[in-house]
Protein backbone atom coordinates (compact mmCIF):
# COMPACT_ATOMS: atom_id res chain seq x y z
CA UNK A 1 0.00 0.00 0.00
CA UNK A 2 2.97 2.35 1.06
CA UNK A 3 4.55 1.74 -2.78
CA UNK A 4 1.42 2.41 -4.38
CA UNK A 5 0.96 6.16 -2.96
CA UNK A 6 4.60 6.47 -3.17
CA UNK A 7 4.16 5.82 -6.71
CA UNK A 8 0.82 7.68 -6.83
CA UNK A 9 2.42 11.28 -5.84
CA UNK A 10 5.52 10.47 -8.38
CA UNK A 11 3.01 10.17 -11.03
CA UNK A 12 1.11 13.41 -10.04
CA UNK A 13 4.43 15.09 -9.68
CA UNK A 14 5.38 13.89 -13.07
CA UNK A 15 2.04 14.83 -14.72
CA UNK A 16 1.60 18.36 -12.99
CA UNK A 17 5.47 19.32 -13.11
CA UNK A 18 7.30 18.08 -16.01
CA UNK A 19 10.63 18.08 -15.01
CA UNK A 20 10.33 22.12 -13.64
CA UNK A 21 11.28 21.40 -10.53
CA UNK A 22 13.70 18.26 -8.54
CA UNK A 23 11.15 15.83 -7.08
CA UNK A 24 12.12 16.45 -3.89
CA UNK A 25 11.03 19.87 -4.37
CA UNK A 26 7.27 18.57 -5.56
CA UNK A 27 7.55 16.23 -2.18
CA UNK A 28 8.44 19.00 0.15
CA UNK A 29 5.42 20.88 -1.57
CA UNK A 30 2.67 17.73 -1.85
CA UNK A 31 3.43 17.35 1.59
CA UNK A 32 2.86 20.80 2.81
CA UNK A 33 -0.31 20.70 0.04
CA UNK A 34 -2.03 17.69 1.69
CA UNK A 35 -1.23 19.36 5.33
CA UNK A 36 -3.47 22.25 4.18
CA UNK A 37 -5.72 19.81 2.73
CA UNK A 38 -6.12 18.15 5.79
CA UNK A 39 -6.07 20.98 7.91
CA UNK A 40 -8.84 22.60 5.92
CA UNK A 41 -11.05 18.96 5.26
CA UNK A 42 -10.70 17.59 8.14
CA UNK A 43 -9.56 19.23 11.25
CA UNK A 44 -11.29 22.31 11.39
CA UNK A 45 -14.76 21.03 10.49
CA UNK A 46 -14.14 18.68 13.60
CA UNK A 47 -13.24 21.14 15.33
CA UNK A 48 -16.15 23.20 14.40
CA UNK A 49 -18.63 20.71 14.61
CA UNK A 50 -17.03 19.53 18.08
CA UNK A 51 -17.61 23.84 19.35
CA UNK A 52 -21.35 23.53 18.24
CA UNK A 53 -22.06 20.17 19.18
CA UNK A 54 -20.61 21.13 22.76
CA UNK A 55 -22.88 24.47 22.74
CA UNK A 56 -26.21 21.83 22.16
CA UNK A 57 -24.93 19.30 24.50
CA UNK A 58 -24.55 21.54 27.27
CA UNK A 59 -27.60 23.68 26.21
CA UNK A 60 -29.76 20.19 26.82
CA UNK A 61 -28.02 19.85 30.51
CA UNK A 62 -28.60 23.40 31.58
CA UNK A 63 -32.37 23.07 29.99
CA UNK A 64 -31.61 25.80 27.47
CA UNK A 65 -31.92 25.42 23.78
CA UNK A 66 -28.41 26.32 22.15
CA UNK A 67 -27.17 27.15 18.94
CA UNK A 68 -30.13 25.90 16.49
CA UNK A 69 -30.52 28.49 13.66
CA UNK A 70 -28.08 28.09 11.25
CA UNK A 71 -28.39 25.20 9.03
CA UNK A 72 -30.19 22.17 10.18
CA UNK A 73 -30.32 21.88 14.12
CA UNK A 74 -27.36 25.06 14.02
CA UNK A 75 -24.87 22.26 13.02
CA UNK A 76 -23.35 25.34 10.66
CA UNK A 77 -22.64 27.35 13.55
CA UNK A 78 -19.35 27.25 13.41
CA UNK A 79 -18.83 28.51 9.85
CA UNK A 80 -21.19 31.58 10.82
CA UNK A 81 -18.73 32.13 13.72
CA UNK A 82 -15.36 32.01 11.86
CA UNK A 83 -17.04 34.27 9.27
CA UNK A 84 -18.10 36.37 11.93
CA UNK A 85 -14.42 36.44 13.45
CA UNK A 86 -12.69 36.79 10.54
CA UNK A 87 -14.45 40.05 9.62
CA UNK A 88 -13.83 41.60 13.31
CA UNK A 89 -11.05 44.10 13.77
CA UNK A 90 -7.83 42.68 15.58
CA UNK A 91 -7.01 44.62 18.39
CA UNK A 92 -3.68 44.23 19.67
CA UNK A 93 -3.05 46.24 22.94
CA UNK A 94 -1.15 50.04 22.84
CA UNK A 95 0.70 48.97 25.74
CA UNK A 96 1.48 44.88 24.54
CA UNK A 97 4.64 43.45 23.76
CA UNK A 98 3.18 43.37 19.85
CA UNK A 99 5.83 40.84 18.45
CA UNK A 100 5.12 37.99 21.21
CA UNK A 101 1.18 38.76 20.97
CA UNK A 102 1.06 37.93 17.70
CA UNK A 103 3.67 34.88 17.94
CA UNK A 104 1.06 33.24 20.65
CA UNK A 105 -1.63 31.88 18.89
CA UNK A 106 0.59 30.21 16.28
CA UNK A 107 2.95 28.70 18.99
CA UNK A 108 -0.62 27.00 20.39
CA UNK A 109 -1.86 25.92 17.10
CA UNK A 110 1.47 24.23 16.05
CA UNK A 111 1.42 22.57 19.30
CA UNK A 112 -2.12 21.24 18.61
CA UNK A 113 -2.11 20.30 14.63
CA UNK A 114 1.21 18.79 15.18
CA UNK A 115 -0.82 15.87 17.15
CA UNK A 116 -2.32 14.81 13.95
CA UNK A 117 0.94 14.11 12.04
CA UNK A 118 0.93 10.62 14.44
CA UNK A 119 -3.25 9.96 15.08
CA UNK A 120 -3.64 6.32 13.41
CA UNK A 121 -6.95 6.53 12.21
CA UNK A 122 -6.52 2.81 10.43
CA UNK A 123 -4.18 0.46 9.75
CA UNK A 124 -2.67 2.49 6.98
CA UNK A 125 -4.20 5.38 7.60
CA UNK A 126 -1.70 7.33 9.44
CA UNK A 127 0.60 10.16 8.33
CA UNK A 128 3.57 9.02 9.58
CA UNK A 129 4.24 6.14 11.76
CA UNK A 130 6.75 7.52 13.52
CA UNK A 131 8.89 4.96 15.92
CA UNK A 132 8.55 7.10 18.74
CA UNK A 133 4.89 7.94 18.09
CA UNK A 134 4.10 8.44 21.68
CA UNK A 135 6.94 10.21 22.84
CA UNK A 136 6.53 12.61 19.72
CA UNK A 137 2.67 13.19 20.80
CA UNK A 138 3.58 13.93 24.48
CA UNK A 139 6.92 16.67 22.79
CA UNK A 140 4.57 18.50 20.33
CA UNK A 141 1.77 19.28 22.78
CA UNK A 142 4.05 20.46 25.50
CA UNK A 143 4.86 23.26 22.68
CA UNK A 144 1.35 24.92 23.84
CA UNK A 145 2.69 25.86 27.14
CA UNK A 146 4.83 27.81 26.04
CA UNK A 147 2.14 29.41 23.77
CA UNK A 148 -0.13 29.61 26.36
CA UNK A 149 2.71 31.52 28.81
CA UNK A 150 3.76 33.83 25.67
CA UNK A 151 -0.18 35.05 25.00
CA UNK A 152 -0.56 35.32 28.98
CA UNK A 153 2.92 38.20 29.39
CA UNK A 154 2.70 39.58 26.29
CA UNK A 155 -1.16 40.81 26.70
CA UNK A 156 0.42 43.15 30.01
CA UNK A 157 -2.45 42.44 31.47
CA UNK A 158 -2.42 40.95 35.06
CA UNK A 159 -5.58 38.64 34.16
CA UNK A 160 -4.14 37.31 31.24
CA UNK A 161 -0.27 36.93 33.24
CA UNK A 162 -2.13 34.68 35.92
CA UNK A 163 -4.41 32.87 33.48
CA UNK A 164 -0.84 31.37 31.80
CA UNK A 165 0.93 31.18 35.02
CA UNK A 166 -1.91 29.00 36.18
CA UNK A 167 -2.34 27.18 32.93
CA UNK A 168 1.62 26.42 32.63
CA UNK A 169 1.84 25.39 35.92
CA UNK A 170 -1.25 22.97 35.36
CA UNK A 171 0.01 21.02 32.56
CA UNK A 172 3.82 20.61 33.52
CA UNK A 173 2.34 18.94 37.06
CA UNK A 174 -0.15 17.21 35.13
CA UNK A 175 2.27 15.42 32.59
CA UNK A 176 3.36 13.68 35.13
CA UNK A 177 0.53 11.43 35.78
CA UNK A 178 0.01 11.43 31.99
CA UNK A 179 3.28 10.11 31.23
CA UNK A 180 3.85 7.72 33.81
CA UNK A 181 0.27 6.05 32.81
CA UNK A 182 1.55 6.45 29.11
CA UNK A 183 4.76 4.40 30.36
CA UNK A 184 2.53 1.53 31.35
CA UNK A 185 0.96 0.96 28.22
CA UNK A 186 4.52 1.13 26.75
CA UNK A 187 5.61 -1.89 28.88
CA UNK A 188 2.45 -3.56 27.95
CA UNK A 189 3.05 -3.04 24.14
CA UNK A 190 6.83 -2.69 23.47
CA UNK A 191 7.03 -0.24 21.72
CA UNK A 192 6.52 3.50 21.25
CA UNK A 193 4.93 3.39 17.51
CA UNK A 194 1.28 4.42 17.74
CA UNK A 195 0.40 1.65 15.50
CA UNK A 196 2.84 -1.19 17.65
CA UNK A 197 0.91 -0.16 20.33
CA UNK A 198 -2.68 -0.46 18.35
CA UNK A 199 -1.13 -4.55 16.81
CA UNK A 200 -0.20 -5.03 20.38
CA UNK A 201 -3.79 -4.93 21.15
CA UNK A 202 -7.40 -6.72 19.95
CA UNK A 203 -10.48 -6.06 18.86
CA UNK A 204 -12.27 -7.81 21.54
CA UNK A 205 -12.88 -5.75 24.86
CA UNK A 206 -10.87 -8.32 26.65
CA UNK A 207 -7.71 -7.58 24.63
CA UNK A 208 -7.49 -4.09 24.93
CA UNK A 209 -4.85 -2.94 27.39
CA UNK A 210 -7.69 -0.74 29.92
CA UNK A 211 -8.72 -4.32 30.86
CA UNK A 212 -5.57 -5.94 30.70
CA UNK A 213 -5.11 -5.80 34.48
CA UNK A 214 -7.00 -3.97 37.16
CA UNK A 215 -3.77 -1.77 37.61
CA UNK A 216 -4.22 -0.26 33.61
CA UNK A 217 -8.19 0.33 34.58
CA UNK A 218 -7.03 2.83 36.90
CA UNK A 219 -4.05 3.75 34.75
CA UNK A 220 -6.63 4.84 31.99
CA UNK A 221 -8.53 7.30 34.51
CA UNK A 222 -5.25 8.55 35.47
CA UNK A 223 -4.46 9.50 31.97
CA UNK A 224 -7.89 10.73 30.94
CA UNK A 225 -8.52 12.85 34.37
CA UNK A 226 -4.42 14.51 33.31
CA UNK A 227 -5.30 14.65 29.86
CA UNK A 228 -8.58 17.07 30.24
CA UNK A 229 -6.21 18.54 32.65
CA UNK A 230 -3.16 19.54 30.12
CA UNK A 231 -6.23 20.71 27.74
CA UNK A 232 -7.44 22.98 30.04
CA UNK A 233 -10.94 21.17 30.14
CA UNK A 234 -13.57 22.14 32.72
CA UNK A 235 -13.27 20.99 35.66
CA UNK A 236 -9.57 21.99 35.63
CA UNK A 237 -10.51 25.20 33.34
CA UNK A 238 -9.14 27.66 35.94
CA UNK A 239 -6.85 29.29 33.76
CA UNK A 240 -9.67 30.53 31.69
CA UNK A 241 -11.87 30.68 34.85
CA UNK A 242 -14.75 32.99 33.79
CA UNK A 243 -15.77 34.16 37.51
CA UNK A 244 -12.19 35.30 38.76
CA UNK A 245 -9.93 35.68 35.57
CA UNK A 246 -12.12 37.34 33.11
CA UNK A 247 -10.65 34.84 30.23
CA UNK A 248 -7.45 34.05 31.30
CA UNK A 249 -4.64 34.06 28.47
CA UNK A 250 -6.90 35.03 26.25
CA UNK A 251 -8.60 37.68 27.70
CA UNK A 252 -7.10 40.66 25.46
CA UNK A 253 -7.30 38.34 21.98
CA UNK A 254 -9.86 39.33 19.83
CA UNK A 255 -11.32 38.29 16.27
CA UNK A 256 -9.73 35.57 14.30
CA UNK A 257 -6.60 34.70 17.05
CA UNK A 258 -9.19 34.43 19.96
CA UNK A 259 -10.44 31.94 17.76
CA UNK A 260 -7.61 30.28 17.02
CA UNK A 261 -7.27 29.35 20.93
CA UNK A 262 -10.67 27.79 20.85
CA UNK A 263 -10.44 26.05 17.62
CA UNK A 264 -6.89 24.38 19.24
CA UNK A 265 -8.72 23.75 22.42
CA UNK A 266 -12.10 22.21 20.74
CA UNK A 267 -9.68 20.13 18.65
CA UNK A 268 -7.45 19.33 20.90
CA UNK A 269 -10.50 17.58 22.89
CA UNK A 270 -10.39 14.79 20.12
CA UNK A 271 -6.96 14.66 20.23
CA UNK A 272 -7.07 13.18 23.79
CA UNK A 273 -9.86 10.75 22.53
CA UNK A 274 -7.68 10.13 19.62
CA UNK A 275 -5.13 8.89 22.12
CA UNK A 276 -7.12 7.51 24.96
CA UNK A 277 -8.44 5.45 21.85
CA UNK A 278 -4.52 4.20 20.72
CA UNK A 279 -3.20 3.88 24.10
CA UNK A 280 -6.46 1.74 26.02
CA UNK A 281 -9.24 0.90 23.70
CA UNK A 282 -7.58 -1.06 21.04
CA UNK A 283 -7.35 2.02 18.23
CA UNK A 284 -9.19 0.83 15.07
CA UNK A 285 -8.86 -3.36 15.82
CA UNK A 286 -11.57 -4.84 13.65
CA UNK A 287 -12.23 -9.03 13.14
CA UNK A 288 -10.21 -10.50 10.96
CA UNK A 289 -13.50 -11.55 9.27
CA UNK A 290 -16.93 -10.34 10.03
CA UNK A 291 -20.23 -12.51 9.24
CA UNK A 292 -17.91 -14.49 7.54
CA UNK A 293 -16.33 -11.90 5.13
CA UNK A 294 -12.51 -12.00 5.55
CA UNK A 295 -11.58 -8.22 5.91
CA UNK A 296 -8.23 -8.86 4.17
CA UNK A 297 -9.81 -9.33 0.89
CA UNK A 298 -12.10 -6.11 1.49
CA UNK A 299 -9.47 -3.31 1.38
CA UNK A 300 -11.70 0.24 1.28
CA UNK A 301 -14.16 -1.73 3.40
CA UNK A 302 -11.21 -2.46 5.91
CA UNK A 303 -10.27 0.87 5.89
CA UNK A 304 -13.71 2.62 6.07
CA UNK A 305 -14.63 0.36 9.07
CA UNK A 306 -11.70 0.79 11.03
CA UNK A 307 -11.81 4.28 10.21
CA UNK A 308 -15.32 4.29 11.43
CA UNK A 309 -14.52 1.97 14.81
CA UNK A 310 -11.69 4.61 15.68
CA UNK A 311 -13.16 7.52 15.30
CA UNK A 312 -16.42 6.35 16.86
CA UNK A 313 -14.24 5.34 19.82
CA UNK A 314 -12.20 8.38 19.82
CA UNK A 315 -15.38 10.78 19.34
CA UNK A 316 -17.29 8.79 22.49
CA UNK A 317 -14.21 10.29 24.66
CA UNK A 318 -15.36 13.89 23.67
CA UNK A 319 -18.76 13.54 24.54
CA UNK A 320 -17.61 11.90 27.79
CA UNK A 321 -16.10 15.34 28.35
CA UNK A 322 -18.76 17.47 27.44
CA UNK A 323 -20.32 15.72 29.96
CA UNK A 324 -18.19 16.23 32.69
CA UNK A 325 -18.09 19.75 31.74
CA UNK A 326 -21.74 19.82 31.83
CA UNK A 327 -21.59 18.08 35.53
CA UNK A 328 -18.68 19.11 37.04
CA UNK A 329 -17.75 22.98 39.10
CA UNK A 330 -14.48 23.84 38.60
CA UNK A 331 -11.73 22.87 40.91
CA UNK A 332 -9.79 25.63 43.44
CA UNK A 333 -6.08 25.96 41.98
CA UNK A 334 -4.66 24.31 45.44
CA UNK A 335 -7.40 21.52 45.28
CA UNK A 336 -5.98 21.05 41.64
CA UNK A 337 -2.58 20.75 42.44
CA UNK A 338 -3.15 18.82 45.74
CA UNK A 339 -4.82 16.43 43.61
CA UNK A 340 -1.90 16.09 41.36
CA UNK A 341 1.01 15.62 43.45
CA UNK A 342 -0.96 14.15 46.34
CA UNK A 343 -3.24 12.16 44.82
CA UNK A 344 -2.45 11.13 41.24
CA UNK A 345 1.11 10.74 40.91
CA UNK A 346 1.68 8.17 43.59
CA UNK A 347 -1.70 6.36 42.25
CA UNK A 348 0.06 6.43 38.51
CA UNK A 349 3.70 5.37 39.68
CA UNK A 350 1.65 1.87 42.13
CA UNK A 351 -0.31 1.82 38.33
CA UNK A 352 3.74 0.96 36.63
CA UNK A 353 4.55 -0.47 39.48
CA UNK A 354 1.60 -3.29 39.85
CA UNK A 355 1.72 -3.74 35.93
CA UNK A 356 5.43 -4.74 36.03
CA UNK A 357 4.77 -7.23 38.99
CA UNK A 358 1.91 -8.80 37.08
CA UNK A 359 4.70 -8.53 33.97
CA UNK A 360 6.87 -10.56 35.73
CA UNK A 361 4.58 -13.12 37.09
CA UNK A 362 2.66 -13.22 33.39
CA UNK A 363 4.90 -12.33 30.62
CA UNK A 364 1.91 -12.68 27.84
CA UNK A 365 -1.26 -11.31 30.38
CA UNK A 366 -3.80 -13.58 32.01
CA UNK A 367 -6.92 -14.01 30.05
CA UNK A 368 -8.95 -14.90 33.24
CA UNK A 369 -7.92 -11.20 34.86
CA UNK A 370 -8.36 -9.47 31.61
CA UNK A 371 -11.92 -10.85 31.30
CA UNK A 372 -12.67 -10.49 35.76
CA UNK A 373 -11.46 -6.99 34.71
CA UNK A 374 -14.00 -6.39 31.71
CA UNK A 375 -16.55 -7.82 34.19
CA UNK A 376 -16.15 -5.59 36.89
CA UNK A 377 -15.95 -2.22 34.40
CA UNK A 378 -19.74 -3.61 32.84
CA UNK A 379 -20.81 -3.95 36.43
CA UNK A 380 -19.79 -0.86 37.70
CA UNK A 381 -21.37 0.98 34.68
CA UNK A 382 -24.24 -1.18 34.93
CA UNK A 383 -24.91 -0.27 38.53
CA UNK A 384 -24.65 3.05 37.30
CA UNK A 385 -27.40 3.13 34.65
CA UNK A 386 -29.44 1.11 37.58
CA UNK A 387 -28.99 4.19 39.97
CA UNK A 388 -29.83 6.70 37.66
CA UNK A 389 -32.59 4.74 36.15
CA UNK A 390 -34.07 4.54 40.01
CA UNK A 391 -33.41 8.02 40.58
CA UNK A 392 -35.15 9.13 37.32
CA UNK A 393 -38.30 6.27 38.74
CA UNK A 394 -38.36 7.99 42.20
CA UNK A 395 -37.95 11.58 41.92
CA UNK A 396 -40.18 11.70 39.02
CA UNK A 397 -38.49 14.82 37.42
CA UNK A 398 -40.76 15.90 33.87
CA UNK A 399 -38.47 14.41 31.71
CA UNK A 400 -38.21 16.28 28.25
CA UNK A 401 -37.29 13.68 25.75
CA UNK A 402 -37.65 15.45 22.64
CA UNK A 403 -33.96 16.65 21.71
CA UNK A 404 -34.27 18.41 18.56
CA UNK A 405 -35.94 21.97 19.09
CA UNK B 1 24.43 22.76 -9.57
CA UNK B 2 21.52 21.49 -7.78
CA UNK B 3 21.23 21.89 -4.05
CA UNK B 4 19.41 18.68 -2.42
CA UNK B 5 16.45 20.18 -0.69
CA UNK B 6 17.88 18.37 2.87
CA UNK B 7 20.92 20.79 2.66
CA UNK B 8 18.60 23.18 2.06
CA UNK B 9 16.76 22.45 4.84
CA UNK B 10 19.41 21.72 7.25
CA UNK B 11 20.74 25.20 6.64
CA UNK B 12 17.78 26.58 7.47
CA UNK B 13 17.33 25.20 10.37
CA UNK B 14 21.18 25.89 11.55
CA UNK B 15 20.11 29.89 10.56
CA UNK B 16 17.23 29.58 13.36
CA UNK B 17 19.09 28.11 15.99
CA UNK B 18 21.64 30.18 15.58
CA UNK B 19 19.56 33.61 15.22
CA UNK B 20 17.23 32.82 18.28
CA UNK B 21 21.18 32.20 19.89
CA UNK B 22 21.85 35.27 18.86
CA UNK B 23 18.49 36.64 20.43
CA UNK B 24 18.87 34.85 23.50
CA UNK B 25 22.19 36.72 24.05
CA UNK B 26 22.00 39.69 22.61
CA UNK B 27 18.07 40.96 23.53
CA UNK B 28 17.73 43.76 26.17
CA UNK B 29 14.53 42.07 26.91
CA UNK B 30 14.57 39.14 29.25
CA UNK B 31 11.74 37.80 28.39
CA UNK B 32 12.02 37.87 24.71
CA UNK B 33 15.60 36.20 25.55
CA UNK B 34 13.61 33.46 27.23
CA UNK B 35 11.43 33.14 24.45
CA UNK B 36 14.04 32.84 21.77
CA UNK B 37 15.31 29.99 23.53
CA UNK B 38 12.25 28.25 21.67
CA UNK B 39 13.84 28.88 18.68
CA UNK B 40 17.09 27.44 20.05
CA UNK B 41 15.86 24.08 21.55
CA UNK B 42 13.51 22.84 19.09
CA UNK B 43 16.02 23.92 16.08
CA UNK B 44 18.81 21.64 18.09
CA UNK B 45 15.69 18.91 18.48
CA UNK B 46 16.06 19.30 14.11
CA UNK B 47 19.56 18.62 14.22
CA UNK B 48 19.32 15.58 16.00
CA UNK B 49 16.66 14.14 13.23
CA UNK B 50 19.40 14.88 10.56
CA UNK B 51 21.82 13.16 12.63
CA UNK B 52 18.75 10.12 12.69
CA UNK B 53 18.31 10.46 16.59
CA UNK B 54 14.89 9.95 16.85
CA UNK B 55 14.28 9.24 20.40
CA UNK B 56 17.01 12.38 21.53
CA UNK B 57 15.10 14.59 19.41
CA UNK B 58 12.09 13.97 20.60
CA UNK B 59 12.90 13.74 24.62
CA UNK B 60 15.00 16.98 23.45
CA UNK B 61 11.54 18.81 22.79
CA UNK B 62 10.10 17.25 25.73
CA UNK B 63 12.33 18.07 28.26
CA UNK B 64 14.03 21.26 27.17
CA UNK B 65 10.79 22.86 25.57
CA UNK B 66 7.94 21.43 27.76
CA UNK B 67 10.21 21.34 31.13
CA UNK B 68 13.25 23.28 31.48
CA UNK B 69 12.20 25.87 29.00
CA UNK B 70 8.42 26.62 31.03
CA UNK B 71 10.80 26.47 34.14
CA UNK B 72 12.78 29.29 32.84
CA UNK B 73 9.57 31.54 31.89
CA UNK B 74 8.31 30.56 35.19
CA UNK B 75 11.99 31.82 37.20
CA UNK B 76 12.03 34.95 34.94
CA UNK B 77 8.06 35.41 35.89
CA UNK B 78 8.30 35.27 39.14
CA UNK B 79 10.76 38.37 39.52
CA UNK B 80 9.07 41.11 41.23
CA UNK B 81 9.19 43.42 38.71
CA UNK B 82 7.46 41.43 36.05
CA UNK B 83 4.79 44.06 35.77
CA UNK B 84 6.67 45.72 34.19
CA UNK B 85 6.46 45.34 30.07
CA UNK B 86 9.52 46.87 29.18
CA UNK B 87 12.04 45.57 32.10
CA UNK B 88 15.44 44.90 30.21
CA UNK B 89 18.48 43.20 31.50
CA UNK B 90 21.65 45.95 32.36
CA UNK B 91 24.99 45.28 30.58
CA UNK B 92 27.61 45.00 33.69
CA UNK B 93 30.81 45.77 32.55
CA UNK B 94 31.49 45.40 28.86
CA UNK B 95 35.28 44.85 29.42
CA UNK B 96 35.04 41.18 31.60
CA UNK B 97 32.60 40.38 29.46
CA UNK B 98 34.69 40.57 26.41
CA UNK B 99 37.77 38.70 28.13
CA UNK B 100 35.54 36.09 28.78
CA UNK B 101 33.95 35.49 25.94
CA UNK B 102 37.20 35.73 24.17
CA UNK B 103 38.33 33.04 26.40
CA UNK B 104 35.56 30.62 25.93
CA UNK B 105 36.00 31.16 22.33
CA UNK B 106 39.34 30.69 22.43
CA UNK B 107 38.66 27.16 24.15
CA UNK B 108 36.35 25.99 21.63
CA UNK B 109 38.12 26.42 18.69
CA UNK B 110 40.73 24.64 19.95
CA UNK B 111 38.61 22.10 20.99
CA UNK B 112 36.95 21.98 17.68
CA UNK B 113 39.91 22.24 16.05
CA UNK B 114 41.93 19.46 18.10
CA UNK B 115 38.71 16.81 17.55
CA UNK B 116 38.99 14.34 15.12
CA UNK B 117 35.88 14.31 13.72
CA UNK B 118 34.29 10.88 11.93
CA UNK B 119 32.03 11.52 10.15
CA UNK B 120 29.53 9.03 9.23
CA UNK B 121 29.01 8.39 5.54
CA UNK B 122 25.43 7.70 5.41
CA UNK B 123 23.28 8.31 8.55
CA UNK B 124 21.35 4.83 9.35
CA UNK B 125 17.90 6.00 9.82
CA UNK B 126 16.25 3.37 12.20
CA UNK B 127 14.99 2.77 16.12
CA UNK B 128 17.24 4.18 18.36
CA UNK B 129 14.91 3.35 21.43
CA UNK B 130 15.61 0.17 22.10
CA UNK B 131 19.58 0.31 21.53
CA UNK B 132 19.45 3.76 24.11
CA UNK B 133 17.46 1.19 26.59
CA UNK B 134 19.89 -1.52 26.69
CA UNK B 135 22.92 0.18 26.59
CA UNK B 136 21.71 2.46 29.83
CA UNK B 137 20.86 -0.66 31.72
CA UNK B 138 23.95 -2.39 30.45
CA UNK B 139 26.98 -0.66 29.51
CA UNK B 140 26.59 2.73 31.13
CA UNK B 141 24.75 1.59 33.94
CA UNK B 142 26.83 3.26 36.43
CA UNK B 143 26.85 6.49 34.62
CA UNK B 144 23.19 6.83 34.23
CA UNK B 145 22.59 5.70 38.09
CA UNK B 146 24.95 8.45 39.18
CA UNK B 147 23.64 11.04 37.06
CA UNK B 148 20.01 9.96 38.78
CA UNK B 149 21.70 10.56 41.94
CA UNK B 150 23.06 13.79 41.02
CA UNK B 151 19.53 14.80 39.63
CA UNK B 152 18.59 13.80 43.35
CA UNK B 153 20.84 15.55 45.04
CA UNK B 154 19.69 18.65 43.46
CA UNK B 155 16.14 18.28 44.07
CA UNK B 156 16.74 17.58 47.55
CA UNK B 157 19.15 20.64 48.00
CA UNK B 158 16.31 22.92 45.98
CA UNK B 159 13.61 22.21 48.35
CA UNK B 160 16.33 22.75 51.40
CA UNK B 161 17.27 26.24 50.13
CA UNK B 162 13.34 26.94 49.59
CA UNK B 163 11.32 25.79 52.28
CA UNK B 164 10.50 27.77 55.39
CA UNK B 165 11.85 26.39 58.78
CA UNK B 166 8.88 26.29 61.25
CA UNK B 167 9.16 25.86 64.79
CA UNK B 168 7.38 24.77 67.19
Amino acid sequence: MESTIQDLIQALIQALLPGAIPVSVGYALAAILVAFAVLSAFVAPLAGVTSWLERRVWARMQSRVGPNRVGPQGILQWLADGVKNIQKEDIIPASADRKLFLLAPYIVFAGFIGAFVVIPFGSWLIPADLNIGILYLLAITSLAVVGILMAGWSSNNKWSLLGGMRSAAQIVSYEIPAGLSVLTVIFLSGTLSMQGIIQAQGWAPQDWFIFYNPFTLVAFFMFFTSALAEGNRTPFDIPEAESELVAGYVTEYSGMRFLFFFFAEWGNLYVIGAITTTLFLGGWQIPATIFGVTMAEHPVAKGVLEFTVFFAKSYLWVLVAMWIRGTLPRVRVDQLMAMCWKYMVPIAFVCLFGTIVLLVIWPDGNPALSLATLGFTVLVIVYFMWRVAYQIMHSRPELYLKPYV
Amino acid sequence: MEIPIHVLVFYLVALVVVGSACIVAFSRNIVHSAFSLLGTFGGVAALYVFLGADFVAAVQVLIYVGGILVLILFAVMLTHRISDIDITNRTVGRIPGLVAGAVFLGILVYAIAGTDWAKAREVAFEPTTAAIGNLFLGEYLLPFQIAAVVLLVALIGAITLSRKEIKE
